[in-house]
Formats: C-alpha cells, structure tokens, sequence
C-alpha cells in the first residue's frame, strides 16, 4: 500500500509540474509535509543537498522520499512515478511537436502554468520563511515575540540577506551559497552566537 | 542489430553522464546537454536542441528527463528513450539512495547541526532568488499578474490544495487566450 501510494503521489508531481526544479518545490512541500513524510527543517535540508549532488531535484527528492518512507523498492516506486508521466506526454508530442507548438491552448496553458508557478513559489518562501526564522516552527506571537528577541532570528536574518546579495549581485553558484552558510552556522555554533 | 545495441548503449552512457555531472539540475544542464548530443555526437541539431527544450517547459516533468526521452525516442525510437531516460534517472537515484541511509544520523552531529542552521538561511535566499528567475521568465501582463497574485493567495491565506491552483491556473490561461484571440488580441 504505501508503495502504491508513493507511486501516485509522485506520479501526480511528474504529471504536474511544469519546467521542473524549484518550480516542484511547493508541490513536494504539500505531498510530503501532509503525508508527515518529512518535517519543514528536513525539506528545506534536502534542498540543500539536492543542490550540492548532481541531477534533477524531482528525482533527487522522489528518490530520497521513497527510500525514508519504503527503502530500496520504495525509492524505485516513487521514481519510476515521478518519471512516466514525462516519459509518456514526450512520447506522445514527439511525433506531432509542430502542432503542439502552435496550439493556442498549449500556449494559454503556458500564460497560466508560467504565472502560478511565481505565485506558488512565493507561498514557499513563505512557509520556508517562517520555519527557518521561526525554527519553532509554531506561528504564534509569544513565540514570534521570543524569536525576534533571540541570537537565531537574527543570525538567520543576516545569512539570509548576504545570501540573497551574493546571489543576485555577486551571481554566486548556490553550491557556494551553501558552503558559506555552512560555514558561517558552524562558526556561530562554535562560537556560541546560536544555539542549535 | 549490433548497431541498434550499440546505439542504445551509447544513448545510456551518454545520459548517465549527463545526469551524474550536472548539479542542481533544469537550466544548468542545458549546456552540457547541448554538448553531449549536438556536437559531440551529432544526434541533434542546435536549433532542434532549442525547440527541445521550449517543448520541455510546456511539458510537465523535469527538463532533463523530458530532454532524454525527446532526444532518445528521435535517435532510436521507444527503446532509445528508454534508454536515455534510466541513464539520466540512474545517477541521482544511486547516490540519493545512498545518502538517505545516512543522512538522518548524519544531521545528528553537532557540527552539521551547526552547518544546516546556516544552510537553511542559505535555502531562503536561493528560494528568492527563484521567485525572481520564474518572474522573469513570466509573461508580463494583467492575466498574468492576477494569476500570480491569486495563486500566491489562494496558497498562502486560503490553503488551496497546489493541484487545484495548477489545474486553475492553465485553465484560466487557455480561456485568457482563448478570449484574447477572439478580440483580436495575442497576450501568449
């Protein structure tokens, strides 16, 4: 059963996200979080490692999700899920991509899927936002109150924006992203800025 | 016959090479793909490349795979895609598989402790910085801005299940469209 689940479920990702990467992420963020597959902290973790091992991140995350949920055999569940519904629509539009092109639904379709994946996106950083900030993930005042007040908040405040510079003036690769705020969470860890 | 077999197999090795040497996937492997299939090996051309990976943004699914199938299925036929697609697929799958069995215990230890508190700080910015990418990637006009401004709120405020604002999304694109050309408009 829970093989058959990971199959669907992932199955529905392959057949509904379009353009793939970080357009998937809100998607992966409903399925797995609903499903208690992982937690916030742990999906925004994998992001990370995602990013710093070669592939797809679909195929990364169905990959992983399967073999924490069903092993080895779940791993290849959730994969060959995520895989067919590309494997097939390709198959499929190979033989007639001329027309498909020029299809005024194929392009209408393409106005909407390429605006919500913005909006989607958006609602992302969001719920990321307020679980990394808010590492206790509660929304609540007093503990909002508390976080803003505490050496975390605003040692993830400042990670986040040098980050966030670096990215879109510097153009750094996110592969560097990440071993600079690596290294900054091990310096302040040591050092006793933060308390993880 | 031993053409055909020796075909498949350079299509697998090919694609596995692309899948284990490319990071963080989608546009960045646009480039080496390019490389592998166009000029190395002549299975495609540049321009065909082009329209590839126009088809594989209105496709579902990651770019990579649909990229392997395309090119897999046009150089030999179904099992040319099948075997492009596992060999695209098989490197994530073999080193994400070996590091679930240790990842859990490894974020256990104090200093990855350390490290992920600042790598999830890192993970936001990157997220950004993808709402801007996609932004810009987007068509700029009023269907489109009302789309991203209700998606965002159906999410954020109302909970809506992601399937149904995906679903609502291309519907109300195509009828957009659909309006548009009536009036004698083009907004696609």
């Amino acid at each position: 059963m829970t093989y058959l689940i990971l199959f669907l479920e992932f199955f529905k990702m392959g057949a509904l996200t379009f353009g793939g990467g970080y357009a998937m992420i809100p998607f992966v963020e409903e399925t797995v979080i609903s499903h208690h597959w992982m937690t916030m902290p742990q999906l925004v973790d994998f992001i990370a490692v995602s990013e710093s091992t070669p592939g797809a991140f679909a195929v990364n995350i169905s990959t992983y999700v399967g073999s924490e949920v069903g092993g080895l055999f779940g791993s290849f569940c959730a994969t060959l899920g995520l895989v067919l519904p590309p494997f097939i629509v390709i198959l499929i539009i190979a033989r007639c991509y001329e027309k498909f092109k020029e299809s005024i639904i194929v392009k209408g379709a393409m106005l909407g899927l390429k605006s919500t994946v913005v909006g989607l996106i958006g609602a992302t950083v969001i719920s990321v936002g307020v679980s990394v900030l808010f590492q206790n993930g509660q929304d609540q005042w007093s503990i909002i109150r508390s976080s803003v007040s505490s050496a975390n908040f605003w040692f993830s405040i400042g990670v986040f924006a040098a980050m966030l510079f670096l990215l879109l003036y510097k153009k750094l690769n996110p592969i560097l992203i990440i071993v600079i705020s690596a290294a900054l969470g091990i310096i302040a860890g040591y050092t006793g800025l933060i308390s993880v | 016959m031993k053409n055909r077999f020796k075909l498949y197999l350079q299509l697998f090795l090919t694609f596995m090479k692309i899948g284990a040497f490319t990071f963080g996937g989608g546009y960045a492997m646009i480039p080496i793909i390019e490389n592998e299939t166009s000029k190395k090996k002549d299975w495609i051309s540049g321009d065909d490349l082009i329209e590839v990976i126009a088809i594989s943004e209105s496709t579902p699914g990651p770019i990579s795979i649909c990229a392997a199938t395309f090119i897999g299925y046009k150089v030999a036929g179904i099992f040319g895609a099948f075997c492009s697609t596992l060999g695209v697929v098989l490197p994530s799958f073999v080193i994400i598989y070996l590091i679930s069995l240790f990842l859990r215990e490894f974020e256990e230890i104090k200093a990855i402790k350390y490290a992920f508190f600042g790598i999830r700080a890192g993970v936001l910015a990157l997220l950004v910085k993808a709402v801007i990418t996609m932004f810009k990637k987007a068509p700029k006009n009023i269907v489109a801005y009302i789309v991203m401004a209700l998606s965002f709120a159906a999410v954020v405020i109302f909970s809506v299940n992601v399937i149904v604002v995906i679903v609502s999304a291309a519907v109300i694109g195509i009828c957009a469209a659909l309006i548009a050309r009536k009036a004698g408009k083009n907004i696609v």
